[in-house]
């Protein structure tokens, strides 16, 4: 095996410049360096263990490349193809040129389930920052047992499986033995007895948002605290003795330290939020009268529900490239903070 | 600088009430679990359970196919995550300790990846396992939570290997042992605590998956447990206490792993969120 072949041909520092220092390479031999316990430096051993980290990357490129990149590829194809019942059956391929395109952008459901998913995602993510930034700050200021307390309640939160979650709310929110219409009921609110949660496109989303919510603020919120601890208590003090008060301190000290945490994390929400499926899907599969669908569940129904495969996929692409510009955006913040990959 | 009663009362306070609101649905779950029929459908909750009974977790593992889909969600995820450790780790190797031409192109493709929508790629998967005549079978499924699961998994182990000095290779290497010999005998006995947590994260993105499987395993025999339980409301009707005590032994086995790894979670995630 290459690998085996020579012993530190390939410099075996991760972080170059850093720790240690790297023997130099000669220059014009391809940046190797002269092994260490110098064996058998013969060319042909040489060049095997020069290819030794692309061979060790074959099996994940090969991997991603057939299994990730195929499927991307596909449903661009797709796209552009007239694919519904008949010429599945049949096996036809029938090119279509752009008309899948042009019949997404051209109806107003399409522009309407965007603007929903872009409402939806902007809800939720405020939502999970704003009190997950709370909750973390919350989590700096307890006692150690009531920290341990609450740190448990968000791990349960964290930990349960979405597809349970799921489930375990649509009992929460039963219209007839749900406890949550029994609490409201109890607390005064007596027309929520008997409510119907799925029956509304409000009511719906409000269960699912509480959902995906309750399920994400704890990422968020153990990220913080996290990251809190890591910035020194002088810096606190030292704002104190300047005579800042607490806003005062979050605003100068807190945030500007964890400004890259913010966006970097805001970013992820965003992302996962835009693409969630299970939730929306399992909650009420987009219902009532479709008037829940995102832009993932959208693409589904009007793919495999309705069977109008070329269409869904054109609806796809679109989402991709929507995320894609998200994505960008989150690399670049991302990239800025990592000097060393 | 003394906090009067009220300031450190207070957070006290809103700490016991977001430890309701986030444990709250997972208790409700479990005790409705063990209620008897009458008091899941009571016109007042019963919030404990005195009379508990394991009835429901009988109707839900009498359930058709239930140890079949059991043996399914098992065979894939465990598949599933074994195969991606195996590729994760010679590529994560690669990464962490050698310097190469792409290399940081290639950490790119990998951040990128673990990103992919897969929730929107279902349609195309779908046209492609089917032209491959592969719907209803676990093969499939088993490559793309391996796919799903790999990104993760590379990122997370090329932490753990740079972790491990680089002396003790090469000190293992000027002792005589080849480089292989040295990442067998010297770095990976070190790995085996970030195998085992990457593994058990690789573990819980399986087993939940849901979006693929819907779309792929319609026949009822090659399904795994996510589908069944977002179907056992419509199989079961309004049978409350079976459907909690499905979710339940859906979610003990996560509730397990994720327990005993909640700290490397939050460091690790945290290590891949924000610096590298």
């Amino acid at each position: 095996m290459a690998v085996q072949s020579d012993g530190v041909v390939v410099r075996p520092d991760a972080d170059s410049g850093k720790t240690g220092s790297p023997p130099p390479s000669p220059p014009g031999t391809g940046g190797r360096p002269t092994p260490v316990p110098a064996r058998r430096p013969g060319a042909a051993g040489a060049l095997l263990a020069g290819s030794a980290p692309y061979l060790l990357l074959l099996p994940a490129v090969v991997a991603t490349v057939a299994l990730l990149g195929w499927p991307l590829v596909k449903n661009g194809l797709l796209s552009f193809q007239n694919l519904n019942p008949r010429q599945l059956i049949q096996h036809i391929t029938e090119w279509n040129g752009v008309d899948n395109y042009q019949a997404v952008l051209k109806s107003s459901e399409f522009w309407k389930v965007t603007g929903r998913s872009v409402v939806f995602t902007a809800a939720n993510v405020a939502l999970i920052m704003v009190c997950g930034a709370l909750v973390g700050l919350l989590l700096n200021r307890l006692g150690k047992k009531m920290r341990l307390t609450l740190s448990l309640g968000l791990v349960l939160a964290w930990a349960m499986p979405v597809v349970a979650a799921t489930t375990v709310y649509q009992w929460l929110f039963d219209s007839r033995f749900g406890v949550v219409n029994w609490m409201l009921d109890a607390l005064g609110w007596h027309s929520m007895k008997d409510f119907n949660w799925v029956g509304g496109q409000l009511s719906t989303f409000f269960v699912i948002t509480l959902l995906i919510v309750w399920q994400s603020i704890p990422f968020v919120a153990f990220n913080l605290y996290a990251a809190l601890t890591t910035i020194p208590n002088e810096l606190y003090e030292a704002a104190r003795m300047d005579g800042a008060g607490a806003w005062r301190i979050f605003g100068s000290v807190t945030f500007p330290v964890l400004r890259p945490f913010f966006l970097a994390t805001t970013f992820l929400e965003v992302i996962w939020v835009f693409k969630a499926f299970t939730q929306v899907f399992a909650i009420n599969q987009g219902g009532p009268e479709r008037l829940t669908e995102t832009l993932p569940v959208y693409a589904f129904v009007e793919g495999v529900g309705n069977q109008h495969f070329g269409m869904g996929a054109a609806i796809s692409v679109l989402t991709i490239v929507f995320l894609l510009v998200l994505m960008s955006y989150y690399f670049r913040v991302i990239l800025k903070q990592e000097e060393e990959l | 600088m003394r906090r009067s009663l009220l300031g450190r009362t207070w957070p006290n306070v809103v700490a016991a009430g977001l430890f309701v609101f986030f444990a709250f649905p997972v208790y409700w779950m479990f005790s409705t679990a063990f209620k008897p029929n009458k008091d899941v459908i009571s016109e007042t909750p019963v919030f404990v359970p005195f009379d508990a009974t394991l009835k429901h977790f009988g109707t839900a593992v009498d359930a058709d196919n239930f140890w079949t889909l059991v043996g399914n969600s098992f065979t894939v995820t465990v598949c599933a995550v074994l195969l991606s450790l195996l590729i994760a780790l010679l590529a994560s190797f690669a990464i962490a300790r050698m310097r190469f031409k792409g290399r940081k192109s290639f950490v790119l493709a990998v951040m990128m990846a673990q990103m992919a929508p897969w929730e929107v790629m279902t349609i195309a998967i779908y046209m492609i396992v089917r032209d491959k005549d592969m719907l209803n079978s676990l093969v499939p499924l088993t490559l793309f939570y391996m796919i799903m699961v790999l990104p993760f998994t590379i990122w997370t182990l090329r932490g753990f290997i740079a972790a491990v000095p680089k002396e003790l290779e090469e000190s293992a290497m000027v002792d005589g042992c080849t480089r292989t010999q040295a990442f067998v005998k010297v770095i990976f006995p070190l790995l085996a605590p970030g195998l085992m947590s990457t593994s058990l994260f690789g573990f819980i993105t399986a087993w939940n998956e849901f979006p693929l499987v819907l779309i792929l395993n319609k026949d009822p025999e090659a399904q795994t447990l996510p589908l069944w339980l977002t179907q056992f409301q419509t199989a079961f009707g309004d049978d409350w206490g079976a459907t909690m005590a499905a979710s339940s032994m859906f979610t003990v086995p996560v509730l397990v792993v994720f327990l005993f790894l909640q700290r490397k979670a939050v460091g690790g995630m945290t290590a891949g969120a924000v610096k590298g």
